[in-house]
C-alpha cells in the first residue's frame, strides 16, 4: 500500500486560487485503506472547501486511480460536473493525480503528498510514475511530474539540454519540462513556473513517525 | 569587488575567456592556454568536470589562477555534489579570493565518460544561485550563521538557440530572482538568433555575454549541429570552414570568431570566448573584432 499524507488546507487553497468550482476525485485503493482519500475523507474535504467558499460541483470515487483507462471511463459519468469545474482536486497518490490530469482538460491538483514506500508504484499504472518525494508539486506542473519525467529530476524548469521537445539524454526521450510547459501553456497557467518550490527536502521521503506509529503501519509493513 | 563585476557595473564591454583543466596532472598545455589569455581577457572561466568527463578540478585551478594574478570565473555544477559539498566548495572558493561564480546544473552523466555514475542534482542552477545569495547574506542553507560571510559575483548561463525559447526566458527570470548578476550564453553562430533573443532578454537589465566557441574544422561544426542542444552553425560558416585549406584553419577560425564578435557586440554587454584549446588565436579574434 502506498503511504499518503493530507496536504494542509492552506496549501490546497493556495493551489486552488482563482478557481471557484471544484470537482473532487477520490481513490478507493491505497488512500482509502490509509484513511487519506476514501469516501469519508472526500466528504470531509468537500465540507472544508465549501466552508472556505468553494463550490464543490461533484465528487467521484474510483477504485484504482492509478489506472488511466479506468479513470477516463469512470469520469465520463461526471462529464457535466467536470465541464462546470474550474479545477479538479485528486485525493490519491501522485500516479492517480497524473492519470486524472491526463484524462481531464482542467487544472488538476493533488490533495495528498505521497511518501516513500521503497519504490512501489501503485497497482496498475501505465506511463505515470511517482517517486514518493513526499512533497507533491503536481499542482504547479499541470499534473505532469518533473521528478520522474525529467532525467535530472529538476524542480526549477528545463535545463540547457532541452531542445525541440527532447531531453539531452536520449534522442527519443521527451523533455519532461517541455511537456509541463506545453500543458501549462494550453491551460493559460504559465505563471505557475514562477511559483515552483526552489528546493527539494529529501527528508520528506521518509514516512514520519506519526504514520509509523499506527496499527495500520504495523499491519502493512512490519514482518510478523 | 572582482574586475569583471566592476567593469560590467560600470557599463564597460567585456571579453572573457575559458580554459578546460586536463584529465591528469600534466598541466603544461593548460598553463600555455592561461598565458595566451593573460591580459587579453578580463577573466578566465574554468570549466567544472565539463561534459561530465572526469578531469582536474575547477576550484583548485581557479585558486591557481588567483595566485598567478589572473581573475577566474569559477564554474560550479550540481551534478556531482550535494548541497553540503557545494556550500563547502563555495566558501572555500571565497577564502582563496575567488569571487566570480558561474552556477550551472551540469550535463547529465550519461553524456560523459562515466555513464554509470550517480547523478546528484540535489540542487540545480536556480537553487545553487539561491544558495550563493544565502551564503553572501551570512547564512547557510539550513539557516545557520556563518563565521564570516563570503563575497561573490554570481553568474548563470542561458541558451538563445534552444527551441522553444520561452521556457529559457522564464528560467532566466528565476535565475535573476535567485541572484544571477550576469549571464554567459551557449555558443551563438547566427547573429540574428542573438538579436531575436536579446529583444526578449533586454527587459531584465542584466548584462549578457554572448558565447562563441572557436570552430576548429567543419567536422566540429557538424558535430555541434547534430549533438549540442541549441547550437546552430549556419551554412555560410560551414562552407567557409569546408573550403578552407587545413593549414589556414586557425586563421579562418579567428576571422569567423572576430566577425561574429563584431556583428554581435552592439547587441550585448560582452563576449565569452570558448577557444577549446585554441587560446593562441584569441588575440587575432580580438584583432578582427576591432577590440585589440
Amino acid at each position: 500500500m502506498l503511504v499518503t499524507d493530507k496536504k494542509p488546507i492552506e496549501e490546497l487553497l493556495g493551489a486552488l486560487e482563482g478557481a471557484t468550482k471544484v470537482f473532487i476525485v477520490g481513490c478507493q485503493g491505497c488512500p482509502e485503506g490509509w484513511e487519506t482519500g476514501g469516501p469519508q475523507e472526500v466528504a470531509d474535504l468537500a465540507a472544508k472547501l465549501t466552508k472556505k467558499g468553494k463550490e464543490v460541483v461533484g465528487t467521484a470515487m474510483i477504485d484504482f486511480l492509478c489506472n488511466k483507462a479506468l479513470v477516463g471511463m469512470r469520469l465520463t459519468r461526471h462529464l457535466d460536473a467536470l465541464k462546470a469545474a474550474d479545477a479538479v482536486l485528486v485525493s490519491s497518490c501522485g500516479i492517480g493525480v497524473q492519470a486524472t490530469a491526463a484524462m481531464v482538460d482542467k487544472p488538476t491538483h493533488p490533495a495528498l503528498n505521497t511518501i516513500s514506500s521503497a519504490g512501489f508504484q501503485g497497482l496498475w499504472p501505465s506511463s505515470e510514475r511517482c517517486q514518493q518525494c513526499g512533497d507533491c508539486v503536481l499542482s504547479y506542473t499541470a499534473g505532469i511530474c518533473p521528478v520522474t519525467t525529467c532525467a535530472k529530476s529538476l524542480l526549477n524548469g528545463s535545463c540547457g539540454g532541452s531542445h525541440q521537445k527532447t531531453c539531452e539524454v536520449e534522442a527519443n526521450r521527451p523533455c519532461g519540462w517541455y511537456l509541463i510547459y506545453e500543458r501549462l501553456k494550453e491551460q493559460g497557467r504559465l505563471d505557475n513556473l514562477k511559483k515552483l518550490p526552489i528546493f527539494r527536502d529529501f527528508k520528506k521521503m521518509d514516512v514520519p513517525l506519526k504514520q509509523r506509529s499506527t496499527i495500520r503501519w504495523a499491519l502493512e509493513v512490519q514482518e510478523e | 569587488m572582482s574586475r569583471l563585476q566592476e567593469a560590467l557595473e560600470a557599463g564597460k564591454f567585456v571579453v572573457t575567456g575559458e580554459i578546460g583543466p586536463p584529465k591528469g596532472i600534466d598541466t603544461h598545455e593548460m598553463t600555455e592556454e592561461m598565458e595566451h589569455l593573460r591580459g587579453k581577457v578580463i577573466a578566465v572561466n574554468v570549466t567544472d568536470i565539463q561534459s561530465a568527463v572526469m578531469r582536474l578540478g575547477s576550484l583548485i585551478v581557479c585558486e591557481h589562477l588567483v595566485r598567478e594574478g589572473i581573475e577566474p570565473v569559477f564554474q560550479l555544477t550540481c551534478r556531482d555534489r550535494n548541497r553540503l559539498a557545494l556550500q563547502t566548495e563555495l566558501i572555500s572558493a571565497a577564502w582563496v579570493g575567488i569571487e566570480n561564480v558561474l552556477a550551472l546544473t551540469g550535463d547529465h552523466q550519461v553524456l560523459g565518460d562515466h555513464k554509470g555514475a550517480k547523478g546528484v542534482f540535489d540542487l540545480d542552477s536556480v537553487s545553487l544561485l539561491h544558495t550563493i545569495t544565502s551564503l553572501m547574506n551570512g547564512k547557510d542553507l539550513a539557516g545557520n550563521a556563518l563565521q564570516g560571510a563570503p563575497k561573490f559575483f554570481p553568474g548563470a548561463v542561458v541558451a538563445p538557440g534552444l527551441e522553444p525559447v520561452e521556457p529559457q526566458l522564464i528560467k532566466m527570470e528565476r535565475k535573476i530572482a535567485a541572484g544571477a548578476r550576469f549571464f554567459q550564453t551557449q555558443a551563438v553562430y547566427d547573429p540574428r538568433q542573438m538579436e531575436v533573443f536579446m529583444k526578449e532578454a533586454e527587459k531584465f537589465k542584466v548584462p549578457v555575454l554572448a558565447g562563441i566557441v572557436l570552430l576548429k574544422n567543419v567536422g566540429m561544426a557538424k558535430f555541434m549541429n547534430a549533438n549540442v542542444a541549441g547550437v546552430f552553425v549556419p551554412d555560410n560558416i560551414m562552407k567557409e570552414m569546408a573550403d578552407c585549406p587545413k593549414k589556414k584553419l586557425k586563421a579562418k577560425s579567428a576571422e569567423i570568431g572576430g566577425r561574429l564578435v563584431r556583428e554581435m557586440k552592439h547587441m550585448c554587454q560582452g563576449i565569452h570566448l570558448m577557444p577549446l584549446g585554441w587560446t593562441d588565436i584569441v588575440p587575432d579574434v580580438l584583432g578582427h573584432a576591432g577590440l585589440a
